[in-house]
């Protein structure tokens, strides 16, 4: 119940803000950041004051919805979406400080698209009906894609176009697993649902489920982003504002992880096994592609939105070696790139406020005017290679090492991505903050810092003390 | 719990942490004494350390920071801490870290007074010191690879400290990324260490090993094979960091940072972890003979190489460059011929002269005004009287010239060289040729530099601070007589104590020729390079010039290595992302929506609203059908 009133509640603060700004300009991200430290303390209060530990799912509410379908509207957390929901509200509260210049014009509406994307991808993570999860995993996307047409850069219309047709596409795909499927059960049981613990239960044969599990598959690997589908990430992470990139690589890409994992592998564990090493192969090319692509770019935001399709891969390769030690380096690589891959974008905005242009070639020597700014640089392209002690370097090395056990000679091939970090990484934070001096800019401000500084501790702290991750089972 | 163990690196993490915090509103003053005397405060502990270790039983201490993480696979699951071992092998090095630590930080913090970034610099020195306390006192791998990293991180701020200047940029990078080739192979090693023995802890694993190298013929053969393997990519970590072959092209370049960092990281303490690394390691390639034999072998061809090319730079800090690197040869060569010890010795008083030489060779670049060139230098025995002359201590040691710290290790290990069942004679004339060129390039390098005329106009400009002297007559003692202190390492390599020796008959020469040979050296540099010591005999019109044969450029390049690997890695990998910049799995995306695009082209030319068009349309469709169905 607490979790539905927080969703409506993001819903109507979306609105209040959208209507407010109409009337006090300036009001509508005040309205916006209060409303989601509120929700986000309140759902911290209730996972905390549970009475259980969620290592299992456990259903919060079951209300039926479309009857003459058996679909309902049911509501589950486990430790997955916990951690999911809770690195949604920190990016959250991110997303709502980089906008806090940058956004100028309808102002009112972006706060509200922005809070009800958040709305749509808690539902996401919540929803355990899976014509609710279909619903959230639109709702979640139609106002993403009117953050990066409306205040994207340049060549936004298009960005955003391409975005909305792939994940549409591959949705579409997943539309039918998911009818097909609800009818599978109406086959075996004589009645039609589409409650995912229902489903659980279901003993579908290989022959069939393989199928079903390609449509959950494709739709999921687009979100991911794995090679050959990755290419919407590029233009929509380039194209979006600082904050749609943010939650872009952040959040979304990871509702593509939740989904393998919770729609795909523990759903068709069969299939999954046998599809296992395409998927994982799949892994291996983002990997070292990933790298590749990185490092040819010129453009600060590509690079960054290429290095995270490196980054997923070996969570596509830790996920399908089903192995308990890189489920967790899989999980906490997730959570890892969300900060980091976040505070890069959060970066570029900050660089595209003071010279106006992404580009590589028109940066260098910042770090002489703004030496803060390069020490948080250096730090966050040091996670994005695997410096050791910060967070990214725990969820590679679970990964890697629970994949060796598996497919050795794929891990040596994904090992072979820390060389390819690391030249991208250099490339970026060197052209971008070492060199002659081109120009002079402004050093981190006090909002600014504080973005960095939480981003930095949060980093840190899963580094060097992983246990706060690691102590939860995810349902392994 | 030892809280002593436990603090030692946080004294220049605090120190790390206010100078980056305060920045630039430090003064001068107040930088110079936290980021000094935190690594005087850490000297101190480690001698306390020492103190405290010898009178421990079995001389190991070991402290509990905090649980890392847990990681498990079929055997089981092993805790990974933030656990401190301090045992003999790790003493000798967090003395040396900790003690030329201190003396390069006291000299730079005077050194390095008018640069604008100082208290950057002195951070970065002191976040090295963290990084690299923690690599030797690491007790897992895993914590010893996150000191390495650190260490390598450290070593790119620093070597691009200057970062305006492009130069500097390039080899900050070349040095991170080459080096991060190494140690990607070291992750790797890592991986199969973990897959084979379900710990990363290296005392346990030196134990597994070896219990899983007396089992069964069968499992033998596949355990063996694993130990091979797991030493081969250990050592491409470790020739990674200690710039040796085929990854030794880093370390002339990394020269671009400042000379205090020269003499802390690319001499005395990071380029030698890797030497450390396989030292600490010795339990798993004791096992793999075959693995030994290469990294001797390696460290014989990189001794050669780097001497040879050394007697060709015109530069003074990369003539040491080279000769450090010549040096880790040695240190490499000891450790594959079994001589443990040895080679440790030796890491540690080349830590004592390679210091010495690059601060000297630091404070004649100042009193030049920063003038690296050889070929313009000269005569400056006169001159600098001070730093001459401790120069020539740093090159005595360095020629391992008898009674210096240099002559007891570079002596222990050819002495053991010859009857090692991983060497052998072969290697033992290798490391005496090594020998021979170190004193002909010392030789050289004292000559251009410190005899014939000056080559300069400028006065010279002296910087008297009697902080500075002291630290550098204090690493001068230490390089003339730290071949005196007692290294007792029996404890650590006690395992290597029961192999078998071999049975091979020493020639009784053996001895002479290794302590006569720097001799030779020295007088055939003294005939051969007559033109550079008495400059004033040459005529009037002729200008002391380096040899710019092609030969001699291709030695001082690094014998070609750097345009092999451009060749073969750089341009493919850059021409392979050029070709490749639009990404081609996007444009196959691309072309549905160019097939979409042509049919919406080719419908819209068919709505074209004129009437004739429709309706000569509407004639053909009816006659085709008619035709269809008639036929």
């Amino acid at each position: 119940m607490t979790l539905t009133c927080i969703m409506l509640a993001l819903l109507f603060a979306g609105g209040l803000a959208w209507r407010a700004e109409n009337h006090w300009q300036g009001s509508a991200k005040w309205l916006a950041l209060i409303a989601l430290a509120l929700l986000a303390t309140v759902f911290a209060v209730f996972v905390m004051s549970a009475s259980n530990d969620f290592a299992q799912l456990q259903v919060l509410s079951r209300v039926s919805w479309i009857e003459s379908f058996n679909i309902e509207y049911s509501i589950a957390l486990d430790q997955l979406s916990i951690v999911l929901i809770a690195l949604t509200w920190l990016l959250a509260i991110i997303c709502v400080l980089v906008s806090w210049h940058e956004i100028q014009s309808n102002v009112g509406f972006y706060y509200f698209n922005l809070l009800l994307t958040i709305a749509g991808i808690i539902g996401v993570f919540v929803a355990v009906d899976m014509f609710l999860f279909f619903f959230f995993w639109e709702v979640m996307l139609l106002p993403m894609t009117a953050i990066i047409a409306i205040w994207g850069h340049e060549n936004r219309q298009f960005a955003a176009l391409k975005f909305f047709i792939f994940t549409q596409v591959s949705s579409l795909l997943m539309l039918v697993a998911i009818i097909g499927t609800g009818y599978f059960h109406l086959m075996q049981t004589g009645q039609l649902s589409f409650y995912y613990p229902d489903w659980l239960l279901l003993d579908i044969p290989l022959s069939i489920s393989q199928y079903l599990m390609f449509g959950f598959f494709i739709a999921f690997a687009v979100k991911l982003p794995s090679v050959p589908v990755h290419s919407w990430l590029p233009d929509a992470h380039t194209q979006a504002p600082t904050a749609g990139s943010v939650l872009l690589a952040g959040v979304l890409l990871k509702t593509g992880a939740y989904g393998l994992i919770r729609f795909v592998i523990f759903l068709f564990p069969q299939a999954s096994l046998q599809f296992a090493p395409i998927a994982a192969t799949l892994g291996v090319v983002s990997i070292i592609y990933g790298a590749k692509m990185a490092f040819a770019q010129q453009d600060f935001k590509r690079l960054v939105a290429y290095s995270s399709i490196s980054h997923m891969g070996f969570v596509m390769l830790a996920l399908f070696t089903f192995n308990s030690t890189a489920y967790q380096g899989a999980i906490v690589t997730l959570v890892a790139h969300g900060l980091s891959s976040a505070a890069l974008f959060a970066l570029a905005g900050m660089i595209y406020q003071r010279i106006h242009s992404r580009n590589l070639t028109d940066m260098g020597g910042f770090w002489h005017s703004a030496p803060r700014m390069g020490g948080f640089a250096l730090a966050f392209a040091g996670a994005a290679f695997g410096l050791p002690g910060l967070a990214n370097f725990i969820g590679e090395f679970f990964s890697l090492v629970g994949a060796f056990q598996v497919m050795p000679a794929f891990t040596i091939i994904a090992a072979l991505g820390l060389i390819g970090s690391a030249i991208y990484g250099m490339v970026l934070f060197q052209t971008s903050f070492q060199g002659a001096a081109k120009q002079e800019i402004i050093d981190l401000q006090l909002r600014e810092l504080l973005i960095c500084g939480s981003l930095l501790l949060m980093l840190l702290a899963i580094g060097l003390y992983p246990t706060l991750l690691l102590k939860f089972s995810f349902g392994v | 719990m030892n809280v002593l163990l436990a603090s030692l690196p946080f004294y220049p993490f605090l120190s790390f942490l206010l100078l980056i915090v305060f920045g630039k509103k430090l003064s001068w003053r107040l930088a110079a004494t936290i980021s000094v005397s935190s690594m005087a405060i850490s000297a101190l502990v480690s001698a306390i350390l020492l103190f405290e270790l010898s009178a421990t039983k079995n001389q190991v201490m070991t402290v509990n920071l905090w649980h890392w993480f847990e990681l498990s696979n079929a055997m089981g699951s092993s805790d990974v801490n933030v656990r401190f071992y301090l045992d003999g092998l790790s003493a000798v090095m967090i003395s040396v870290v900790t003690g030329v630590g201190f003396l390069i930080h006291l000299f730079a913090a005077i050194y390095m007074k008018s640069d604008a970034n100082f208290s950057r610099f002195m951070a970065y020195m002191n976040l090295f010191i963290v990084a690299m306390l923690i690599l030797v006192l690491a007790d897992n791998l895993a914590l010893l690879y996150l000191g390495w990293e650190g260490v390598g991180l450290c070593s790119f701020l620093l070597i691009g400290f200057w970062y305006q200047e492009p130069s500097n940029v390039l080899a900050a990078r070349k040095a991170f990324i080459v080096t991060r080739i190494g140690d990607t192979s070291m992750a790797i090693g890592l991986l199969l260490l973990f897959n084979s023995f379900g710990q990363l802890n290296i005392e346990a694993v030196t134990v597994l090993a070896e219990q899983a190298n007396s089992l069964s013929a069968r499992t033998n053969a596949e355990s063996a094979d694993n130990i091979y393997w797991i030493a081969l990519l250990l050592l491409g970590g470790a020739v990674g960091k200690s710039a040796q072959l085929p990854l030794q092209t880093w370390l002339p370049d990394a020269m671009a940072g400042p000379t205090p960092v020269s003499a802390l990281i690319h001499a005395a303490t990071m380029v030698t972890a890797g030497v450390y690394l396989i030292a600490r390691m010795h339990g798993i390639f004791l096992l793999a003979p075959e693995v030994m034999n290469y990294v001797a072998w390696l460290g014989a061809l990189t001794l050669l190489l780097a001497g040879i090319a050394a007697l060709a730079q015109t530069d003074i800090k990369r003539v040491l460059a080279y000769s450090t690197m010549s040096q880790i040869g040695y240190m490499m060569l000891a450790l594959g011929a079994g001589a443990w010890s040895a080679g440790v010795f030796h890491l540690m008083t080349h830590a004592f002269f390679k210091a010495l030489l690059f601060l000297t060779a630091g404070a004649v670049i100042y009193a030049l005004h920063h003038q690296q060139n050889l070929f313009k230098m000269g005569g400056l025995l006169k001159k600098l009287p001070f730093e001459s002359s401790l120069f020539i201590i740093g090159l005595i040691c360095l020629m391992a010239l008898p009674g210096t710290s240099g002559f007891f290790s570079k002596e222990a290990i050819i002495a053991q060289l010859w009857s090692s069942d991983t060497a052998g004679p072969m290697l033992w004339w290798c490391a005496i040729l090594g020998a021979l060129l170190t004193s002909i390039y010392s030789c050289r390098l004292f000559f251009l530099g410190f005899l014939g005329k000056a080559r300069f106009n400028e006065n010279v400009q002296l910087e008297k601070s009697s902080l500075l002297r002291t630290s550098l007559i204090i690493l001068a003692l230490l390089s003339l007589f730290g071949g005196l202190i007692p290294l007792d390492l029996t404890l650590v390599f006690s395992s290597v104590m029961n192999l078998p020796l071999a049975q091979l008959t020493e020639p009784t020469w053996l001895h002479t020729v290794a302590i006569i040979t720097p001799f030779i050296g020295m007088v055939f540099s003294w005939f051969y390079f007559k033109s550079y010591r008495i400059y004033h005999l040459a005529s009037k019109e002729h200008i002391l010039q380096p040899n710019n044969g092609r030969f001699v450029v291709f030695c001082r390049q690094g014998l070609g290595f750097d345009g092999l690997y451009k060749k073969l890695f750089i341009m493919p990998y850059q021409w392979l992302a050029q070709i490749n910049k639009n990404d081609i799995f996007d444009q196959i995306m691309m072309l549905n929506s160019w097939y979409v695009g042509l049919w919406h082209d080719a419908l819209v030319l068919v709505q074209n609203g004129s009437l004739r068009w429709y309706l000569a349309a509407f004639g053909l469709a009816i006659m085709l059908l008619l035709g269809v169905s008639l036929l």
